[in-house]
């Protein structure tokens, strides 16, 4: 295991906002946008009308996705970090195992994993096939969910871990001296400066799970990544339908990236 | 679990598997080395050249940052080949036959570049700017600089990231399964839907990444080490 | 610091050379990266093998071509193809309409009907009625995947689209599907195998729409890639005439797969 925090990875910062009117500038993007409509005019976009209503349910359900399982993933991360920073030693050997593991493999192999081995697996058993959870097992997007959630989890554990261990000790000593319970202290001073300094990171973390969705469509979730594969190969066009994908995911991006901007001008810090 | 399955001769598949650990390791490190190159060029780049190339290897890393492996992954996987043919057409030459371990490379290797660039960049600027200065007092050329100055002082800085770009680059030649590439977890795939032994395959072919990423983990700590040599060390 | 330089200039220098390590090409035969028995799936030593593969080499050796198998993934063969990866597609792929605006075909080499699969426990009739509020899983750009959003979309509930036949059959067996529409011969393959015993059975051919499952099964071939095709064509006749087809044959099936 490294243990740096800097084993995260770099995540995506947006440039600093510079003139954007400078002439090299000008004469670039002169040149991108003569690329762009190239593109639009020179390559074949009318199948668009047609999957249009497809592709937004895609996005939507991609989104879904990404918020759902990134907002379960911190809830579990927390105490992933909490238990490597001072759980009773199994607790702790349990949770480093888990997110060594978890961060040790390919997703889409766990995906595969969840979703061709144990739902198999599953099937065998009448009980489980009998019970009110069969027609939710039956479907892809629980093991899509599960998976994606695991890997926010473990990725975003290993933040909290740093994240716990970093805060200062001497704020809990002053939390200590003003008499409070190790639960109080916990509640009121541990975890909120924890949260607060893992939330830098939690944009770039929110960008990886966003490029880590399209994974699901190999387990059947129809999502923008499978709506624009049904295209490709309803069309047989190899570069539009990707470059269009491309494009989406890129606008995402840029959304994800200036709401987190915009949310951390409003929460004050204090710089952690 | 019929653990028989795995043996490495067939009937077992055990050796296919190692086999798909063989090319996946290939195209890690083919990956991972042409993502340096890449790297070491795009944050020289970004750092001293002029407006336009800045911008364009702005460009270039936001994108690759912001647009999902796989997307990428298929999108170079069939236009590199159709690129690099058109060029040779452009000059008069005849089209390549470019093996799909090379498009690997090259896919996992233009991916990596992207935060190779800025894992080295930040190092670069880690490095106190006295050190370069005083290179350039002594009237070294700019590349000799790069050698013998600026790599060597820029490593302990880099080492964290470009070892963590490693892991990542083990990781994402699993993507090329997508398209078909006979790696690990599309041969382990393959293995399962062969003998309707799900569990067993892909808990075996998860035992072999984490492996891979445990020796790695090792061998990362000793560069570490001693990539710190020298170094004060952080409280 | 000079072994980091020389790594680096190293993997440039890998980069270049197997890129750059272009041959007197044999034809490359693009294979669906997947278990599609009896036709093409990989062994446990790791080489292609199946009917296809058999007639792959006799019709190379009749043709006097050195062929070779390069695995791509099935809805990624017509990009590879039209993107000059490979030079021929050997993957059990129907000759349509639709497929014949983007690629060309050599004549057809087999031809099968297509039919559903479903659990023993449920009994149903192969068309839009039997199905009706039923899961069908087929495999993605298949002429079956066409057939059911032609015939089958009103009357089923959902119907999901698999990388690979062979999950579409899993997730039968895993009872997430209620049936699989394919390839008859592909069908039986998995339904004599153990896992498919255990649980399903055939519920019938459909019935045939040629606009939508075409005429026979070809080797895909680039567009104005005549010679290729000129070959392959002599080959695939004389190897009908002379008796090599009817002889490999024999090792998978029972009656003539070339059908009428």
């Amino acid at each position: 295991m490294i243990k740096d925090e800097a084993t995260i990875l770099p995540a995506y910062k947006p440039p600093k906002a510079r003139s954007l009117l400078e002439p090299h500038r000008l004469f670039l993007m002169a040149v991108f946008a003569g690329i762009f409509a190239c593109a639009v005019i020179y390559m074949r976009w009318d199948w668009l009308p047609k999957y249009q209503d497809r592709l937004i349910a895609g996005i939507w359900q991609t989104l879904v996705l990404l918020f759902t399982t990134a907002f379960f993933g911190f809830l579990l991360a927390v105490p992933l970090g909490l238990a490597q920073v001072t759980g009773p030693r199994p607790l702790k050997w349990l949770a480093n195992g888990f997110c060594t593991i978890i961060r040790g493999t390919p997703l889409l192999l766990q995906l595969w994993l969840l979703y061709y081995g144990l739902g198999s697996l599953f099937a065998q058993f009448p009980e489980i096939r009998q019970s009110f959870m069969w027609p939710y097992l039956r479907q892809a997007w629980p093991y899509g969910f599960t998976a994606l959630m695991l890997s926010f989890a473990a990725y975003e554990g290993e933040v909290m871990r740093g994240a716990f261990a970093g805060v200062p000790r001497g704020e809990l000593e002053a939390a200590r001296a003003f008499g409070m319970g190790r639960f109080t202290m916990f509640r009121r001073i541990w975890l909120p400066r924890a949260i607060q300094r893992s939330l830098p990171t939690l944009n770039g973390e929110t960008v990886l799970q966003l490029k880590s969705t399209p994974l699901v469509a190999t387990i059947t979730v129809v999502d923008t990544y499978a709506v624009i594969s049904k295209v490709r190969q309803d069309t047989f066009l190899t570069y539009e339908p990707l470059l269009l994908l491309a494009l989406i995911y890129l606008i995402l991006t840029g959304i994800l990236v200036a709401g987190f901007r915009f949310l951390e001008n409003r929460i004050p810090s204090r710089g952690a | 679990m019929d653990l028989s399955l795995l043996a490495l001769s067939p009937p077992g598949w055990g050796g296919v598997l190692l086999a798909g650990l063989f090319s996946s390791l290939q195209l890690a490190v083919g990956g991972y080395l042409l993502g340096l190159v890449i790297g070491i060029g795009g944050a020289s780049g970004k750092l001293y050249g002029g407006p336009i190339v800045r911008d364009l290897l702005e460009v270039y890393t936001t994108l690759v940052r912001a647009i999902p492996e796989l997307v990428l992954i298929l999108l170079l996987y069939y236009a590199g080949t159709d690129l690099v043919n058109q060029l040779m057409h452009l000059l008069g030459l005849p089209s390549m036959d470019i093996s799909g371990l090379a498009a690997g490379i090259f896919v996992i290797g233009v991916v990596q570049g992207a935060y190779s660039t800025e894992v080295l960049r930040g190092a670069i600027k880690a490095i106190p700017a006295g050190e370069i200065e005083a290179a350039r007092a002594y009237g070294m050329s700019p590349l000799l600089t790069l050698r013998r100055v600026t790599l060597p002082a820029m490593l302990p800085y880099a080492v964290p990231g470009l070892s963590n770009l490693w892991l990542i680059a083990t990781k994402d030649t699993a993507l090329l399964a997508v398209v078909g590439f006979s790696e690990l977890t599309l041969v382990t795939r393959q293995a399962a839907g062969s003998t309707k032994h799900y569990m067993t395959f892909f808990l075996a072919a998860g035992a072999l990444y984490l492996a891979v990423t445990l020796v790695s983990n090792v061998i990362i700590g000793m560069i570490e080490k001693r990539a710190r040599r020298g170094m004060v060390r952080e409280a | 610091m000079k072994s980091i330089l020389k790594t680096v200039a190293l993997a440039a220098l890998v980069g270049v050379a197997s890129v750059g390590a272009a041959s007197a090409a044999p034809i490359k035969m693009g294979v669906a990266a997947e278990p599609y028995p009896p036709f093409t799936s990989p062994d446990a030593s790791g080489k292609w093998v199946g009917w296809e593969v058999d007639l792959m080499n006799a019709v190379c050796a009749e043709a006097k071509l050195e062929c070779e198998i390069t695995p791509i993934a099935w809805d990624g063969l017509i990009p590879a193809l039209t993107s000059k990866k490979i030079d021929t597609i050997l993957s059990s792929m129907s000759i349509t309409d639709e497929r014949l605006k983007t690629i060309d075909f050599s004549d057809k080499y087999y031809n099968t009907p297509a039919s559903l699969a479903g659990p023993k426990e449920a009994s149903f009739t192969a068309d839009a009625a039997g199905l009706k509020d039923k899961i069908l899983g087929v495999q993605v750009s298949t002429i079956h995947a066409e057939y059911a959003q032609k015939h089958f979309k009103d009357a089923v509930s959902e119907i999901k689209e698999y990388q690979t036949l062979d999950e579409a059959n899993n997730d039968l067996a895993a009872g997430r599907l209620d049936a699989v529409f394919a390839d008859a011969i592909t069908l039986d393959a998995f339904l004599n195998s153990e896992q498919g015993k255990a649980c399903c059975d055939k519920k019938g051919d459909v019935a045939d729409d040629p606009a939508v499952l075409g005429a026979g099964i070809g080797f895909g071939l680039r567009k104005g890639d005549d010679e290729l095709k000129g070959k392959l064509n002599a080959a695939i006749k004389a190897i009908r005439d002379n008796g090599t087809y009817e002889k490999f044959s024999k090792n998978y099936f029972d009656f003539d797969v070339y059908g009428k």
